[in-house]
């Protein structure tokens, strides 16, 4: 079980978080022309790393606050966490 | 029955206390502190059991956890548990036990005749011959292999034993109190981290228990006892016996199974069975020692073969001789340390020594002793069926190829040794790349990828003075780095006797003419001829070769076999060992009872019940429950014989004809504030909301950004920044989480709060042509008249003291309200209603009733909104703004949710008007069409109207809005039926929606 720092509350282990998926895509604007292409890869395109990788958890039976989390999905090793409204680096 | 094999004064077992045990139906006594295995190796039973494919009789062969045979099914306390290591159970009085896989009895087994039809069972025997014919797979195979296979009886009794889960954390978390296990917790105890010591057996102390060594001028046992009791005193140190770290995870998570009452006659008053530790170590060392390997020859699974080791162990633990005419066969010393403790008590031995000339300390005290001892000398085969008789030995070849002349000697047991294997299942399972270490010839820990430090034999180190030195020094190192605290501990002075190398000898060769079967693993019968056949045959990853034989995959996970596989392949391979690699260790070490994993969550805690305010209220007035998600809904009230169907008849039927109160606490509610709340609205559902006015509610659908529909339900808006909205009782989480992902991450801009309420609001629905005037009666101070109160309006009200919530929605299309109180006032309310609702002919309506009515006016609900469908799948396209965007609008364009014959849902009705329609049947087109029958549609959603008395049904059919009028099949090869059928419009009642607005 993984063993993860939510910025806010402290290292916590993985049962009170879910995942969230790739925390670099980014949601394109509201009411904005946007080709299929763009779109479909916003919807449904998403690598498939291995190796270091940024992504959403939530901190559901915590806090409830999104976080970025920067893992590697081979070794599980987690090198860095950030608050939602933290770029990542 | 004596215990004729039981010595005086020797062992560690409290001889004042006899319990009796019965083994087979026979009682035997043993002695407290005896495990089943000491107390039946007592009583000269060494018959136990049947192996899993020939059914050939079985032993002992072990003394621990790496026991391949003598797994029994055990009785205690009315309760049965099969899988039990008969070597790890310890003896309680009044325990039972029975020998598995044999029929009618482990002496006389049916099965056995398998071991003469050995040669049609070869590796793959499963794969190769129930391939054909395959209508045999189904009606002969299968069953005939099911009830052969299998070692024990699961109960199928609920289990009445309490099994706990724990959470614990600790700087540093120590597998094994052997040597290494000992000294490396005492100096980081004394340096004051915090530590748990866990140890598997019973005892602590490991090898120190049963070797000749001394520590400090105390022999291993004692200096083994005086580190133990200083450590229990420590107020930073936990030290458990009887528990196993069985699997190491990630991030240092580690879980260990301690067995609480396992070895007592019935778990104490308020103890658990069992009880599963979660451990978050900082550091973990693992001092988890090794296991002696087997040498493989002829027979070598006949019952009275067994490890050196476990010999001696029995004998200096449980004063149990194993046999009175041993034959020792070995590769190294520690076959001499048996011999010396069987000579001790009287009893010769034979050794055998594959090596020519050994030189070593104890080689001198055997032969000082007066033990015979024969080198360059094998077994070649043991003989005997049910026990071994004797052994047929023979000189070995310089180039250990070659047999001399055979020669058979008397012997009762033969303890064999093959050298040590270091247990590093833990360091494997942590990520750590193992490395294999010529001189032991086995696998050890490479480098560490946790947290994680392998200590003494684990590591292959065999000395027991270098083991205390590194284990004191990593013991000291890492709590330091931990604590920062500098004690050091005075390094005992270390008396051990110096041994040897072994021979790399592991395997006797067959002698010409002879076919024993020679066996690597012992639980499963996987021989040296089934390695070989699979290697002719092209297995060659050894992943591949173990599935195929099934080697090392018993419960055992051959602990004893794994090497001597890889020696074989390697051999054949023509390979050196660490390039044939060896097969991934995987978590549990040791098979784990499935109660301790479940823990507490069993029955009514597998998951937490959810009960409206309401609850008791219902009970009362003879509500049938049903689980909707994790809450209790009444789904009908009953009334004398009524069943199902009659009672959700009439009390649909009531809500059309006078008034219904239902509870719909459970929907989800979630409140909104803030400034920009209307404008988080607008983004999230997909209709316009900037303009809704304080006093109303409205309904929504939300989408995914895939354009399917997410959820459904009206929000209200309370005050200019304050909007109350409803989502269905199953989604109610995900949309929380929906729109704090939005607000959090992608629009942090938006200046707006959400929080869930749905605990705080009782809720009932009032719904029918009644209600308002049930209403205006429990409402007598607001004016709840169409004017007061229209429809989608919103007021609060006093309801006799208790402040409320009315909204004018509906979900049954009635004329229906829905009021809102706090929880705790829940009650309160609902008896007002029904109380005040009697002279409106009120009757409570369950969620049988609710969907009758919600089906028959064709309001979409979870069964519609799928998870596959889009709006217009659901009618609902007229909700879709075409001015503004929102979440999910970039998808609706994608080609097939435009399609011209794009599916729709509609209404479905028996041309009989009697036949009942199955949910999930399907509609064709021709029920006669040549399978596969093209499908158009589906039923979603069934009910009896009410309304119209007969069937109808919700489906979502292709082409849905040309479909109106036309006649279709249902078919259901599930329920096997036919059913002609009209599409009709999905709106069976009250199409204009009149009813509601009234």
């Amino acid at each position: 079980m993984l063993h993860i720092k939510c910025p806010h509350c402290g290292m916590r282990s993985q049962n009170e978080f879910s995942y969230g998926g790739d925390a670099s895509v980014k949601r394109p604007e509201l009411g904005k022309e946007i080709s299929d292409q763009d779109w479909n890869n916003f919807v449904y395109n998403r690598k498939s790393l291995r190796g270091k990788h940024w992504e959403l958890w939530q901190h559901l039976s915590g806090c409830r606050q999104w976080i970025k989390v920067e893992r590697d999905t081979a070794t599980h090793e987690i090198f860095k966490t950030l608050k939602a409204n933290e770029e990542i680096s | 029955m004596s215990q004729s094999f039981r010595l005086e004064n020797v062992g560690l077992i409290n001889k004042n206390k006899k319990l009796s045990f019965k083994f087979n139906g026979k009682t035997y006594f043993g002695y407290e502190g005896d495990t089943l295995a000491s107390a039946l190796i007592a009583n000269g039973i060494h018959l136990v059991g049947r192996s899993f494919k020939y059914h050939r009789p079985r032993g002992f062969f072990g003394a621990g956890v790496d026991e391949p045979y003598a797994i029994v099914q055990l009785f205690r306390n009315g309760e049965t548990e099969p899988n039990i290591k008969a070597t790890e159970q310890e003896l309680f009085e009044g325990l039972e036990a029975k020998s598995v896989n044999c029929w009618p009895s482990v002496n006389f087994d049916i099965g056995a005749i398998n071991n003469f039809l050995k040669i049609f069972l070869p590796a793959g025997f499963y794969y190769k011959t129930f391939m054909w014919p395959k209508s045999f797979w189904y009606k002969v195979y299968e069953p005939f292999i099911r009830k052969a296979a299998g070692l024990g009886v699961a109960s199928i009794k609920h289990d009445k034993e309490r099994y706990e889960h724990k959470y614990e954390y600790c700087d540093l978390l120590i597998a094994g109190s052997g040597p290494s296990g000992l000294a490396s917790a005492y100096a980081a105890a004394k340096n004051g981290a915090r530590v748990i010591l866990a140890e598997d057996k019973a005892r602590f102390g490991g090898t120190l228990l049963t070797s000749e060594v001394n520590i400090g001028n105390k022999s291993g046992k004692e200096w083994a006892e005086g580190i133990i009791s200083e450590l229990k005193e420590m107020p930073n140190v936990t030290v458990k016996n009887r528990s196993q770290v069985f699997g190491y995870y990630d991030h240092n998570m580690l879980v260990m199974s301690e067995r609480i009452s396992d070895h007592l006659p019935e778990t104490k008053k308020f103890h658990p069975k069992q009880r599963l530790w979660y451990i978050r170590a900082k550091e973990v060392l693992i001092s988890s020692g090794s296991i002696e390997r087997p040498i493989v020859f002829g027979n070598n699974d006949t019952p009275g073969v067994m490890l050196s080791s476990a010999a001696k162990e029995y004998l200096k633990v449980y004063g149990v001789l194993v046999g009175k005419n041993p034959l020792i066969f070995t590769n190294n010393d520690s076959g001499y340390e048996t011999a010396i403790e069987f000579k001790k008590n009287g009893i010769d031995s034979i050794i055998l020594d594959t090596r020519k000339d050994p030189l070593s300390e104890i080689v001198e005290e055997a032969k000082n002793l007066g033990i015979k001892i024969k080198f360059s000398y094998v077994v070649v085969a043991a003989q005997g069926y049910k026990k071994v008789k004797s052994a047929d030995i023979a000189k070995l070849s310089d180039d250990k190829e070659q047999l001399g002349k055979i020669e058979n000697i008397k012997c009762d047991c033969i303890c064999v040794s093959g050298f040590w294997t270091p247990t590093i299942h833990l360091a494997s399972q942590s990520g750590n790349k193992t490395k294999f270490k010529e001189d032991i010839d086995a696998f050890v820990p490479g480098s560490s990828k946790q947290k994680e430090k392998t200590l003494g034999a684990a590591n292959g180190i065999y000395t027991l003075d270098e083991t205390l030195k590194s284990s004191f020094e990593a013991g000291h190192e890492i709590s330091k780095k931990i604590t920062n605290n500098d004690n050091k501990i005075s390094f005992p002075n270390v008396v051990e006797k110096k041994s040897t190398t072994h021979d790399k000898f592991w395997c006797v060769p067959l002698p010409k003419g002879k076919n024993y079967k020679r066996f690597l693993d012992f639980q499963n019968d996987v021989a040296v001829s089934d390695i070989e056949i699979a290697l002719k045959e092209g297995y060659r990853s050894i992943e591949h070769v173990k599935r195929y034989t099934t080697l090392g995959m018993a419960t055992d996970q051959g602990k004893t076999s794994n090497l001597n596989g890889l020696q074989l392949v390697s051999k054949i391979e023509n390979k050196v060992v660490p390039n044939v690699g060896h097969t991934t260790f995987r978590p549990p070490y040791t098979p784990v009872s499935i109660g301790a994993i479940v823990g507490r969550e069993v029955g009514k805690h597998s998951k937490p019940t959810r009960k409206s305010p309401m609850h008791s209220w219902h009970e009362k007035n003879n509500a049938v429950f049903v689980d909707a998600g994790v809450w209790l809904r009444p789904r009908y009230y009953k009334k004398g014989d009524e069943n199902l169907f009659e009672a959700s008849k009439r009390e649909a039927k009531n809500v059309r004809t006078n008034v219904g109160v239902c509870d719909v606490t459970t929907l989800g509610k979630i409140d909104i504030k803030g400034p920009d709340a209307s404008e988080l609205l607008n983004r999230v559902y997909t209709n316009a909301w900037l303009k809704l006015p304080v006093g109303k509610a409205r309904y929504g659908v939300m989408l995914r950004e895939d354009g399917i529909v997410m959820d459904d339900g009206t929000t209200t808006r309370i005050s200019e920044n304050h909007y109350h909205m409803t989502t269905t009782t199953a989604q109610a989480a995900n949309v929380l989480s929906h729109l704090e992902y939005y607000l959090q991450l992608v629009w942090p801009e938006l200046n707006v709060n959400v929080v869930s309420t749905t605990e705080q609001w009782a809720g009932a629905a009032i719904a029918g042509p009644k209600s308002r005037d049930l209403l205006q009666k429990i409402f007598p101070n607001s004016d709840v008249s169409n004017e007061g109160l229209p429809f989608m309006g919103y007021m609060e009200g006093d309801l006799f003291g208790v402040k409320a919530r009315i909204f004018r929605i509906s979900f049954s299309g009635e004329l229906a309200y829905e009021v809102n109180v706090e929880s705790d006032n829940g009650n309160y309310m609902w008896e007002k209603i029904v109380e005040n609702g009697e002279e409106f002919r009120i009757q409570p309506y369950g969620t049988e009733a609710l969907s009758t009515l919600r089906i028959e006016m064709g309001h979409v609900a979870g069964s519609e909104l799928d998870g596959r469908t889009i709006p217009y799948d659901n009618s609902l396209e007229g909700l879709l703004s075409k001015k503004k965007d929102f979440i999910g609008k970039r998808s609706l364009v994608r080609e097939a949710f435009n399609a011209e014959d794009r599916q729709k849902v509609v209404g479905v009705v028996p041309l009989d008007k009697k036949t009942s329609i199955p949910e999930g049947s399907h509609l064709v087109k021709d029920s006669n069409a040549p399978l596969p029958n093209p499908k158009l549609g589906y039923i979603s959603a069934s009910c009896w109207s009410v309304e119209h008395d007969n069937p109808f049904s919700l489906a979502i059919l292709k082409d849905g809005k040309n479909m109106i009028g036309k006649k279709l099949f249902v078919m259901s090869p599930l329920k096997n039926k036919v059913i002609p059928v009209e599409i009709v419009s999905s709106h069976y009642v009250d199409p204009k929606g009149e009813r509601v607005r009234s």
